[in-house]
């Protein structure tokens, strides 16, 4: 039994921030209300005067690395990390090894999740057999088995036509198609944006057309197919402008972006630092305003940590070596926070919205909400605390994280799932 | 100056000293002994991941010159063969009592990388596309020889600026003098943005018209198999210090090149031989130059 007091709740419902207090009893939110006095010897109280109760939150896009790669992440410390940021529900991409393309991989990871992860995980199966862009793999099975999309992200489907006939087949199960947007012809051998840079550091460049023609060829099949697009890591303004073209079009698309592309630029590479390598690149501040604007309008649907994490060894190599990715469970929120809500004014609405709603409507999951009678899974925020990413405090396994040494604002202090208290007070209790 | 990875973080006076001590070094190269002991009880070590022969003789003669231990490792024959990581190369060299290591690597970076994880001095021979910093000191030495001046000239660059680390290190050091740099190449060897670090000049003969140095540049033939040329001749015909352009050239101009040069492609042999063309002298030159950033390397600290 937990009552959290005097919280401004953000239900996920509206976005109304009302005083209250909240009961859990069991898995259930038992009554919200002023006040609430109770008597019992188990019950924990958490005051949480000055703070945000919001429903915790959901990632469509990471990679646990498990099966394979258990060196970098796997599904328990993965499932940590993520613990940590605030997330309940987190959707692990296919580019394991072997690769989620089979119905017994399916299982695998949710037998293994149900084993040893305190909070939800659900795979999204390979759109390809062996992720090669050749053959659709099983989907119906694998929907049959529990993954909630499909994606070949690390990877795009360079087959035009074998990504419409994915579109095509995945109308069928219901669940939509994630798409890594990457032209490899034009982005081959680009080790970061192609830009000012670029030319600076004599690095290759990966020119943004990379990214925005295959968005254009993708919502053109998926305004053909009728299927549900989803584009996973927006990050050039290009990008952004077409799925604005295509919303206002009727296609069936939604879209996210990263916290790293509405935070940083391309200047984070100064230096040959690895941690800034991430695919698609960081890109310029015309590109992070105009995903900002894009969140404000509603364009981009939801955020996605690309949560990738690789082990010190690996990014500790030349730059053109260096595998790409970013970590990102635990810095999501307080980044967004400090970049949107800090920094621009935006609601903090807008945050349960992009972290806890609409991710969760992409994948056709039941919304958490903070009300009477439903599961207790919520998350308590302190707005003003300001703290430094430091590589000893992080919880994964991997450290890989391009925020090291940024100062952010807000902080997950509490996390409760099922009605049990995962994190409390900055600690991990699972 | 413990390391010399480039001339983009170096200041004018740092650049000035090194020019200033490769002076003194030029004497030195031209007694009869050509032997100094201000290396003497110190190793360099050469780590060379791509070829060369200009630059990797000219150091090791440098470090020789200057009583160093040096010892060349290629690649080829190396660890590196094995498997090896260059972080467990650098810390190979590391229990090898290195003092410095001079490295070439086709990675823009990697000279930085090598920096961040060793205690020795880490002289940069060349990496990727991004810096040569002694190959432009050497042309700033020579430009200075010359023309009695480094400052308030107009440079052009020539020919394959995409792909050339000469080019980037030389505008980093030439700006930082006030001088005004103008490139020309192909567009499909131009990088973005370049607009912003150097002017562009709209033909070859608008480009070298009027200039006090042309530095022309290597056309990396390795590097054109993806389509940025479509063939040595036409570029010859339409990029190339030709004999059509020559006239276009003061013959107060002068012409350089960082070699090796493809005769007959970036530049013809006619323009070679002019007088006024400096290319072996600029590979004198760059022993003194080296021989001027090995010794202010070991003496870390000193001003």
């Amino acid at each position: 039994m937990i009552l959290i007091k005097n919280a401004d709740i953000i239900n996920g419902l509206d976005k109304s921030v009302k005083r209250a207090d909240i009961l859990i009893v069991g898995n259930k939110i038992e009554k919200i209300g002023i006040d609430i006095k109770i008597q019992n010897p188990d019950l924990q109280t958490i005051d949480a005067s000055g703070k945000y109760v919001m429903p915790s939150f959901t990632d469509i896009h990471c990679h646990l690395r498990d099966p394979g790669f258990e060196y970098k992440e796997d599904i328990r410390s993965g499932s940590l990390s993520a613990v940590a940021g605030g997330f309940t529900t987190i959707c692990c991409m296919p580019n394991t090894n072997p690769p989620i393309d089979n119905r017994a991989m399916v299982a695998y990871v949710r037998y293994r999740a149900r084993e040893v992860s305190p909070i939800e995980v659900l795979p999204i199966g390979a759109i390809t057999k062996g992720l090669n862009g050749e053959e659709l793999s099983e989907i119906g099975l694998m929907r049959e088995e529990g993954i909630v999309a499909i994606s070949d992200d690390g990877k795009c489907v360079m087959n035009a036509n074998l990504m419409r006939n994915a579109l095509l087949y995945a109308k069928d199960f219901s669940i939509p198609v994630i798409s890594h947007c990457e032209d490899t012809n034009l982005s081959e051998g680009g080790q970061m944006n192609l830009g000012f840079v670029s030319t600076m550091l004599g690095l290759k460049g990966i020119p943004r057309e990379a990214e925005s023609v295959i968005v254009a060829r993708d919502i053109l099949l998926a305004k053909e197919t009728k299927a549900h697009l989803h584009i996973t890591h927006v990050s050039t303004k290009e990008s952004v402008e077409l799925i604005r073209r295509a919303k206002e079009w009727g296609v069936n698309v939604t879209c996210d972006t990263c916290p790293h592309y509405i935070s940083l630029t391309e200047e984070e590479v100064i230096g040959f630092n690895t941690n800034a390598k991430v695919n698609p690149p960081l890109r310029t501040k015309e590109d992070v305003e105009a995903l900002t604007e894009a969140i404000k309008e509603g364009v981009i649907d939801c955020i996605t940590t690309d949560h990738a994490p690789h082990h010190k060894d690996e990014k500790n190599v030349e730059f053109n070596l260096a595998p790409s990715g970013t970590i990102g469970f635990e810095t999501a929120f307080a980044v967004l926070y400090t970049h949107l809500v800090k920094n621009r004014g935006f609601e903090i609405s807008k945050l349960v919205e992009l972290l806890s709603i609409n991710p969760r409507r992409i994948v056709n999951l039941k919304p958490n909400v903070i009300v009477e009678n439903q599961k207790a899974n919520l998350v308590i925020i302190d707005p003003n605390r300001e703290w430094e990413v430091k590589e000893e405090d992080i919880i994964s396994k991997s450290k890989n994280s391009v925020f090291l040494g940024k100062k952010l604002t807000s902080y997950v202090e509490t996390v409760i799932y099922e009605g049990k208290i995962l994190k409390k007070d900055g600690e991990i209790k699972c | 100056m413990k390391h010399l990875l480039g001339l983009k973080d170096l200041s004018k006076e740092e650049i000035l000293k090194i020019l200033n001590l490769a002076k003194d070094m030029k004497l030195i190269l031209k007694s009869e002994t050509k032997k100094t002991p201000h290396l003497q009880g110190y190793s360099a070590v050469l780590l060379f991941y791509e070829n060369s022969t200009r630059t990797r003789t000219s150091f090791e003669l440098a470090a020789k010159f200057m009583g160093a231990n040096t010892t060349s490792i290629s690649v080829v024959t190396s660890s590196v063969q094995k498997g090896e990581s260059l972080l467990d190369t650098v810390r190979t060299l590391e229990a090898l009592k290195t003092d410095i290591l001079i490295v070439r690597h086709s990675f823009s970076g990697a000279p930085h990388f090598i920096a961040k994880n060793c205690s020795f001095s880490v002289i940069n021979a060349g990496d990727g596309m991004n810096e040569h910093p002694t190959q432009a000191l050497l042309d700033m030495f020579t430009i200075r020889e010359r023309l009695g001046k480094l400052e308030n000239l107009k440079v052009a660059i020539i020919g394959d600026i995409l792909h050339s680390r000469v080019a980037r290190s030389n505008i980093w050091g030439l700006k930082k003098f006030g001088n005004e740099i103008t490139v020309y190449g192909p567009q499909t060897l131009l990088p973005p943005f370049i607009d912003k670090f150097a002017n562009v000049a709209s033909s070859l003969e608008e480009a070298v018209t009027n200039k006090d140095v042309v530095i022309d540049l290597r056309i990396q033939l390795e590097r054109q198999k993806r389509g940025l040329i479509s063939s040595k001749y036409e570029y010859y015909k339409f990029f190339g210090l030709n004999e059509d352009i020559s006239k276009f050239i003061s013959k107060d101009t002068l012409i350089m090149h960082p070699g090796p040069v493809n005769r007959g492609v970036e530049i013809s042999s006619d323009i070679m031989n002019l007088p006024n063309c400096t290319i072996e002298e600029q590979v004198t030159n760059g022993i003194a130059v080296r021989m001027a950033v090995l010794y202010l390397c070991t003496r870390k600290g000193a001003s």
